[in-house]
């Protein structure tokens, strides 16, 4: 297997540190510098202690940040923009994880970001980062977006309904870890505020909403809608999502559905079982993995199709996936690095 | 061949298959039992019950 070089930006947050994890032990990768402006010349080890021993990588100024065959942005929204044509001259392979290239409309980010896109003609030319959907443009993508973690979680387990279904109403409910709102503090985030709170904190028009429209409803025909909520957990997204459809239909159509989108998927995993105390999908059981569980059942009472899904939100909904798409773009097993089996008991 | 009684998907069963046997729909993961044999049935496999409520 041929190797390559890689360099993380912005990788003192977690989604940097949660990456340089999986590339450590990638057997195709060498990384070879990681940046962070403010701990630059510290070791890693520091701010990612579970790399101790594993690495000795110290941090760098991005100014001294060298041309490398995958560079990864691990930067808050807005950062990447900003330098996104000095960095596109570091790699032939750009993959960002901020929402600053995600959406392909630049109208979007006035709408749900408050600001107008510096660099709208770049938006074109990044792919989706979501390998389920759009698996054969990352092969031969130069320039990457990665999703949104609460996206992630939404659109996977919508996108096969709404192609084979009439849907009428989407209203997608999420409980998301504390891990996802990154490692900046503030007072939301302080232990004995976020400490056993339910917080309902966007109940409507969150930025990740603008993701899942691109994705899911484009002509704007169905009434979609998101609701996330900071809950006790530290990684973990599980979203109930309640669908309307516009026909009756049977269990069993939404299980062949599932079965011929996400059947041969490494890191799709449908939980619809019976018996046991985890019948359905569960953050817990998915921790530390790429993993995206998808479950569902029909209120029979009302027709409601009640979807849930559950993801880890720094794998499969950020670092998992930009190795996932990384993998696919350098020619690698797409599961390479990624075969985490998952915790039990957690 | 049967279909699964959870996923509609299809199942080939063993040629030695007996009654009350338990079978996994391979699709699906669900338990069936064969409830007969002549002619062939499967239905969903009895779970042990708890109580849900809370």
């Amino acid at each position: 297997m041929s190797r390559h070089t890689a360099a993380i930006v912005g990788s003192s947050g977690y989604t940097g540190g949660e990456l340089l994890r999986l590339l450590l032990s990638h057997s195709g990768i060498d990384v070879v510098a990681v940046t962070s402006r403010k701990r630059a010349k510290r070791p890693v080890a520091r701010i990612h202690p579970n790399l101790r021993d594993i690495t000795r990588l110290k941090f760098i100024d991005p100014v001294d940040l060298p041309e490398v065959d995958v560079l990864f942005l691990a930067l808050p929204h807005g950062a990447a923009m900003e330098n996104i044509h000095e960095y596109m001259s570091r790699s032939k392979l750009v993959i960002d994880l901020s929402s600053d290239f995600r959406l392909n409309d630049s109208s979007s980010y006035v709408t749900y970001y408050g600001q107008k896109h510096p660099d709208p003609d770049l938006l074109e030319q990044f792919v989706y980062g979501l390998p389920e959907l759009h698996r054969e443009t990352i092969r031969e993508a130069r320039l990457i977006a990665i999703p949104g973690c609460t996206a992630t979680g939404a659109i996977l387990p919508i996108k096969p309904i709404v192609e084979a279904l009439r849907v009428n109403l989407i209203v997608v409910d999420a409980k998301v870890g504390s891990s996802a709102a990154g490692a900046g503090v503030n007072m939301s985030t302080h232990h004995p505020e976020r400490s056993g709170v339910v917080r309902s904190y966007k109940p409507s028009g969150h930025r990740h909403l603008a993701e899942m429209q691109q994705e899911l409803n484009s002509n704007g025909s169905i009434s979609f809608n998101f609701s996330p909520h900071a809950v006790e957990m530290v990684r973990g997204i599980q979203s109930t999502i309640h669908i309307f459809l516009e026909d009756d239909y049977e269990e069993k159509e939404i299980w062949q559905i599932y079965l011929q989108a996400y059947r041969e998927e490494p890191f799709v995993r449908l939980v619809k079982e019976r018996g046991g105390i985890y019948r359905f999908p569960e953050p817990k059981m998915v921790m530390g993995t790429n993993l995206c569980e998808i479950g569902f059942e029909k209120d029979e009472k009302t027709g409601r199709l009640v979807i849930m899904s559950a993801i880890d939100n720094l794998m499969k909904g950020a670092a998992g996936q930009a190795v996932q798409c990384m993998n696919l773009a350098l020619g690698f097993e797409e599961t390479e690095g990624l075969n985490v089996v998952g915790y039990h008991p957690v | 061949m049967i279909k699964c009684k959870e996923c509609g998907s299809e199942i080939v069963l063993p040629n030695d298959v007996v009654e009350n046997e338990i079978i996994d729909c391979e699709a699906c993961g669900i338990e069936l039992e064969v409830v007969s044999l002549d002619p062939l049935e499967v239905d969903l496999a009895p779970e042990e019950q708890e109580d849900w409520g809370e």
